[in-house]
């Protein structure tokens, strides 16, 4: 790191920096996050981003449930988390503080909105003194700067409100943020230009607001030193900022047009899902279909009565909606129809945490329906990688004719990273042609090699055939209670699906092949656990990282690279899932490291975890 | 995908109600009214000038659920309750079919009421056809949402407490496009029903009174019998005054707004002072929506027809403004949407 001297304030370079804005639901953290994230990614850091919002839309102001935080990272080497801990946190009020003032490490620099340090609000969340004066933050570098004061003098003059002028100093926040870490303020001007262009004193307000706090850096010398992040090396390319959410959305439209065929969604609005149907709705000119469904159920439905129509048909949701949907989905397993079910989890049961993460849907999708019905589940590991998964899913569910659940969490679906925009030209046709041949066909009849059976969508002449719910004549489709043929059908669905390990990529081992320990994971958790490995292996540690992004079936390989070491740790955002499903299926004592706390792993955790087992380890050579 | 246009009648073999029986045994009990619905229903199929792999059954479960199996046609055995939501999905996806949705009282009022409520407020053009017969058959004889107050039944030994829905006003409070009732057993009747249904463009629903006779035998024996039809229900036809009776005699009028049975020819009553039927009046609508023997002749027919664009055309209307504004989706321009930036 070196040191330049400029005028009174210094200037520092730093790998990595992680910043946390949190303030009331109501005072636009989650834009200002967003904002941020948008300049430092654009300049060329790395980033990875983590919104943790309530529910509530507008719980009381000022009060702990109404607090909402959007925490970045942003850096010149490849990170893969959001942060274990914040370098700043950036408090607009004392529930904010109070909130995440723990999460702060000594040192860290604070800076607060002193103007919201009345009595009253220190009161509703339990203050009984004024911490930014009774001496109780000493440990971190603070810095208390009258925002709202400083804010409305710089919009005097325009036409607003007081709690008009009030909304903007967001923006007040985030031009200080912008000068301690030396960064244009350009994007976010044009931006609230386009945002605001039919309300031009808002407009104005907004961009006086972000040029003060930018301003307030440049000449109060509170701050003896800014920062400077380098951009980072990122392999070269396109690049634009992309949420799981985002990139699913967009992978969907391309498997649309990998498979030549329409997409419809069906979908009823449920948090963390509903961004993918918005998103989703303005793609008309692709053809997209959206269809909000009057409930879970009937968006399912509405979805296998497109794919039975030939279509692509899809169904999005969370945790809860997947429970309604059960039943549907066992039907889609029964016909034998193409269609993808999302569910972007969320930490339950019921209701639960909707904008919190979690991962414990997965034996949910996997056994969540009556009988025996087995269905292939994917899972992105990282948000971009959500675009590669989506068309994943529809290539397994084309080919082999079958019901496909993508498994996303909160933390995907919102959180933010680089994403390297994949040329259209190199994505793989994922077409499967419809049955028109008549001579020969029976609506059972499969195809050999992969078990699928044909798709003769209504309108085709000549292969006019009923299905349904009831169980079917092999080969030939119509309703049977023979109990033979049920056996060989359970027998067959099953086969269908196990025989998908045959046709994915095996599980690849980041690090050594084999060794002491490998930590086994899936979904959101790869940053964490990726982040854990290379420190661990940096200090000379054999352990080493798999991520499984196929859950049904595993692939092929998994079980030998499993017992290719001599521990095996799956940390999980549940009470341990895959771990039931690996141990269950290998009879391989892999431990698991569960925490549902309704927030991502942090680095540090897994990193403890296995150090522990690693020292478990070395007592037991010993 | 198959785009298959209507094309014209002329150019389409002839097809008649054979090649609309399919190859699979009828399992009904014997005697039951569901024989009758599926005869006129496979009779009036080549009236539509669908070729018949256009044509497309989607069932719930229950008794009715059957039918699409006996349909030569494409066809769809579902879920309970939920073929509304199926058959919008389908029709969504594929403007170019005509779809039927085959149901009854169990499966279209209770377990599946709020995807029928839904699928008809959209005008989604499907033709609902429930059976009626007040009671759950399938799962031999527990009370429906139809049986009336009080009706003994397996599930209900000392009555049932439920009161009963009328289906014709849950088709209205929905906004329904076009709303019919007929009778099993009346085969002309139904069979023009199902005709006018078929040719309605939008959510079409029409209640079939349909006797079980396993366990709910007689439902609607004391108006629909041949002695006593009559004088019991009322046949309405659009502009025509309300009249019934086997003499022709019995009419409807408005008194105030409420409806009363007047004799023509007594206390100086003519044809003039009944009522006229006004399939696109949504009052009149409602008030043949709660009239029943025995306070009132039982009325049937089409009780509510008027036009409004469908759900299909609107889902297409959108994408073809979109594509005319926009131009065809370019998956490259799509992915390359937003603030990028290029890393040397």
């Amino acid at each position: 790191m070196t040191a330049v001297e400029e005028r009174k304030t210094t200037e520092r370079q730093l790998e990595r920096v992680t910043i946390r804005f949190a303030g009331d639901s109501g005072d636009g953290m989650q834009l200002t996050g967003t904002q941020f994230t948008r300049t430092a990614a654009v300049f060329g850091n790395d980033i990875s981003t983590y919104p943790d919002f309530p529910a509530e839309i507008r719980a009381p102001a000022g009060s702990l449930p109404g607090v909402s935080g959007f925490q970045l990272s942003f850096s010149s080497t490849e990170i893969h988390t959001p942060g274990d801990e914040p370098d700043v946190l950036v408090a607009m009020n004392p529930a904010a503080l109070k909130a995440n003032i723990a999460d702060l490490p000594s040192g860290g620099a604070l800076v607060v909105n002193e103007d919201a340090f009345t009595p009253a609000n220190l009161g509703k969340v339990g203050y009984t003194a004024n911490p930014l004066i009774d001496g109780s933050l000493s440990k971190y570098n603070l810095f208390s700067i009258p925002v709202s004061t400083l804010n409305v003098r710089a919009l005097q003059g325009l036409e607003l409100t007081n709690k008009q002028m009030d909304l903007t100093k967001n923006f007040f926040a985030l031009g200080l943020m912008f000068w301690l870490y030396e960064r244009s303020m350009d994007a976010t001007l044009a931006w609230i230009d386009e945002k605001f262009s039919k309300r031009p004193v808002i407009a104005e307000g907004n961009k006086r607001a972000l040029k003060a706090g930018y301003n307030f850096g440049e000449t109060t010398e509170i701050f003896h030193e800014r920062y400077i992040v380098p951009p980072a090396h990122l392999k070269p390319g396109r690049y634009r900022n992309i949420t799981g959410n985002e990139a699913a959305a967009l992978g969907f439209v391309a498997a649309s047009q990998l498979a030549e065929r329409p997409l419809f969604y069906g979908s009823y609005p449920i948090t963390p899902a509903s961004d993918i149907l918005h998103q989703l709705a303005g793609y008309k000119n692709f053809g997209v279909k959206t269809f909000q469904a009057e409930d879970e159920i009937a968006a399912i439905g509405a979805a296998i009565g497109a794919s039975y129509g030939g279509a692509l048909g899809m169904t999005g949701t969370s945790g809860p909606g997947v429970a309604l949907k059960s039943e549907a989905l066992g039907l889609a397993v029964m016909v034998e129809l193409p269609l993808v079910l999302i569910d972007v989890q969320r930490a339950g049961p019921s209701t639960g945490m909707p904008t919190k993460t979690e991962q414990a849907d997965l034996l949910q999708v996997m056994f969540g329906r009556n009988s025996d019905s087995p269905i292939p589940i994917v899972a992105p590991a990282t948000p971009g990688e959500c675009f590669q998964y989506a068309i994943e899913a529809w290539r397994l569910a084309l080919k082999y004719m079958t019901p496909v659940a993508f498994l996303s969490d909160a933390f995907l679906a919102t959180g933010a990273e680089p994403w390297p925009i994949p040329d259209p030209d190199t994505l793989q046709s994922i077409a499967v042609p419809n049955r028109t041949e008549k001579a020969g066909f029976y609506p059972y009849l499969r195809d050999p090699e992969t078990l699928a059976r044909p798709w003769a969508v209504p309108g085709t002449p000549g292969l006019e055939h009923r299905i349904g719910g009831l169980e079917k004549a092999d080969v030939l489709g119509n309703v049977s209670y023979d109990p033979d043929n049920h056996h060989t059908m359970q027998m067959l669905r099953q086969a269908k699906v196990a025989g998908i390990a045959a046709d994915i990529p095996p599980l690849e081992v980041h690090g050594a092949p084999e060794g002491d320990l490998l930590i086994l994971g899936w979904g959101s958790t790869y940053g964490a656990i990726r982040s854990a490995v290379e420190r661990l292996r940096a200090r000379g540690e054999t352990v080493s990282h798999a991520h499984l992004r196929h859950l049904n079936p595993f692939p092929a390989n998994t079980e030998s690279v499993l017992r290719s070491f001599r521990r095996v740790l799956i940390p999980e955002l549940n009470l341990g899932q895959l771990l039931m499903l690996v141990r269950s299926r290998y009879l391989i004592d892999a431990v698991g490291y569960n925490r549902v706390r309704g927030k991502p792993f942090r680095i540090v955790e897994i990193e403890a975890e296995a150090n522990r087992l690693l020292a478990e380890l070395k007592v037991a050579a010993t | 995908m198959t785009e298959t246009t209507n094309a014209s009648p002329l150019d389409l073999p002839v097809l008649t109600r054979k090649d609309f029986v399919s190859d699979q045994e009828v399992r009904w009990c014997p005697g039951c009214g569901d024989y009758s619905i599926l005869a006129q229903t496979q009779k009036v199929m080549p009236d539509f000038g669908y070729p018949k792999e256009n044509i497309v059954f989607i069932s719930g479960i229950g008794c009715s659920g059957r039918l699409p199996y006996y349909m030569n046609t494409y066809g769809f055995h579902t879920i309970h309750g939920r073929a509304p939501a199926i058959a919008t999905g389908l029709k969504a996806a594929r403007p170019d079919l005509m779809v039927w949705v085959i149901t009854g009282d169990g499966d279209a009022l209770s377990i599946g009421g709020n995807h029928l409520v839904h699928s008809l407020r959209r005008n989604v053009d499907i033709r609902i056809i429930m059976f009626n017969n007040r009671i759950y058959g399938l799962t031999k004889g527990q009370a429906s949402p139809t049986s009336e107050f009080g009706k003994v039944t397996k599930s209900s030994p000392y009555g049932t407490i439920d009161y009963p829905v009328s289906p014709l006003a849950i088709a209205l409070a929905a906004e329904a496009s076009f709303i019919a009732r007929s009778v099993d057993t009346h085969t002309e009747h139904l069979q023009g029903t199902l005709e006018a249904a078929g040719k309605h463009h939008g959510s079409t629903f029409v209640e079939v009174l349909q006797n079980c006779n396993i366990f709910n035998d007689g439902a609607f024996r004391d108006f629909t019998d041949r002695e006593v039809r009559d004088d019991r229900m009322l046949a309405l036809t659009h502009g025509k005054p309300m009249i019934f009776g086997k003499d022709r005699d019995k009419g409807i009028r408005l008194n105030g707004h409420q409806p009363e049975i007047v004799t023509i020819g007594e206390n100086g009553i003519t044809e003039a002072n009944l009522l006229v039927h006004d399939e696109t009046d949504p009052l009149i609508a409602f008030m043949l929506a709660h009239i029943y023997w025995p306070e009132f002749p039982v009325p049937v027919g089409v009780i509510r027809r008027i036009h409004r664009p469908t759900h299909d055309r609107l889902i297409s209307e959108q994408i073809e403004q979109a594509i005319a504004s926009r131009g065809t989706g370019n998956l490259r321009r799509l992915l390359d949407g937003g603030e990028t930036w290029t890393v040397e």
